[in-house]
């Protein structure tokens, strides 16, 4: 583990458009031969290629930090909740129209569970 | 169950001083995983407290970018098209650095930026200043975003490490050192008994030889007794002397023996 983190500097986002646009603004976005780091999410996406997206992003091994916005990850959340792994670190964020929901968050619902037992 | 059993070992000694030798490293051991533990578990509840706060704060800042980003829209129209397309390659990175917490390796996410950017062609016609703001924003929102990940996977590798520490502990606590005790107690309890074993032996051909030396001892006066009825004196002194060196020398026997 202690190499395999070295070379991951790349940020991926799944979310809808205003997210990946503000994203990208910032500069996180790589396109290298055609293959893209970020994938738009809107009402007429499929699941299928959300759950192919997140898989293709969980199994890069350039991405150290995997953000999706949490209403998409509303939709695939099975696959979501089953993702261990520390590397890529995924990360839900809220997007414009979804108000961002402690509870729902995969994490975050472990830090609860966490602090209630304890 | 399992605290019932013990190791499968022949009772000797020399089994006793290396078991006893394994059960106190088995102690330190068991001591040092649980301090590794507890510092662990500090480190963990520091984290947790953050992750939570951090996210949380990450609603907000996303918040705040987002209502930058409408800004952008409403001063030069929708961007986003023309943004998806330009992205080419990141200008925006992280880099993982290492922390050590006891013996664990934390990733640590740092932002790393490089200057100058795509999007020349962005806006500038019509509120160049606000896709600047807009950009600003956002960046500081992904460093906020970046911050949180390197707390959330610092999170997730603690919880592991906890837990793989916690059966450890558990399985010396409960299994290696009870196993051992009771490996030294078997020990023991047959080195005793072979102890009293021996002894009874001993006693025992001890008390055989008494009975010999007794019996040999009888046969001998009787001998002095049928000598004594043809008594003469120089026989006598010299069956005297003959009589105290045989019982001298049986009685010398018993004492080499033991």
């Amino acid at each position: 583990m202690a190499t395999s983190f070295k070379d991951r500097n790349l940020l991926a986002v799944i979310g809808d458009e205003d997210t990946i646009t503000g994203l990208l603004l910032a500069g996180i976005g790589n396109v290298d031969k055609g293959k893209k780091n970020f994938l738009v999410v809107d009402s007429k996406t499929q699941v299928s290629t959300i759950e192919a997206a997140f898989q293709e992003f969980t199994e890069r091994k350039d991405i150290a930090i995997l953000l999706i916005n949490q209403h998409v990850a509303e939709k695939i959340r099975p696959t979501v909740d089953k993702y261990q792994q520390a590397f890529p670190a995924l990360l839900e964020i809220p997007s414009k129209d979804h108000p961002y929901d402690p509870s729902k968050d995969s994490v975050l619902k472990r830090v609860q569970k966490l602090f209630g037992d304890r | 169950m399992s605290g019932q059993q013990r190791e499968n070992i022949f009772p000797t000694r020399m089994a006793l001083t290396n078991t006893k030798l394994r059960l106190k490293g088995a102690q330190t051991g068991h001591s040092l995983l649980a301090k590794k533990r507890d510092a662990l578990t500090t480190r963990f509840r520091a984290i947790l407290r953050k992750v939570d706060e951090a996210k949380r704060k990450m609603g907000r800042v996303m918040q705040l970018a987002s209502f930058s980003l409408a800004e952008v829209t409403y001063a030069t129209g929708d961007i986003s098209y023309l943004v998806q397309e330009q992205a080419k390659s990141a200008s925006f990175k992280v880099k993982a650095k290492q922390e050590n917490v006891s013996g664990v390796v934390l990733p640590a996410f740092e932002v790393d930026r490089v200057a100058g950017s795509d999007f020349n062609l962005t806006g500038l016609g019509r509120g160049g200043q606000q896709v600047l703001r807009s950009k600003e924003v956002y960046a500081k929102a992904v460093e906020t975003l970046v911050e949180l990940a390197s707390l959330q996977t610092a999170f997730m590798i603690l919880d592991e490490v906890i837990r793989a520490t916690n059966r450890r502990v558990n399985a010396i606590e409960h299994v290696v050192i009870p196993r051992l005790e009771n490996t030294i107690k078997y020990i023991m309890s047959e080195l005793d008994e072979m102890d009293r074993e021996e002894f009874f032996r001993l006693k025992k051909v001890q008390g055989k030889k008494k009975r010999d030396a007794e019996a040999a001892d009888k046969l001998l006066k009787a001998k002095a007794d049928a000598a004594a009825a043809v008594p003469e004196e120089l026989e006598d002194i010299n069956f005297e002397g003959g009589g105290g060196g045989g019982d001298l020398l049986s009685s010398k026997d018993e004492d080499v023996i033991f």
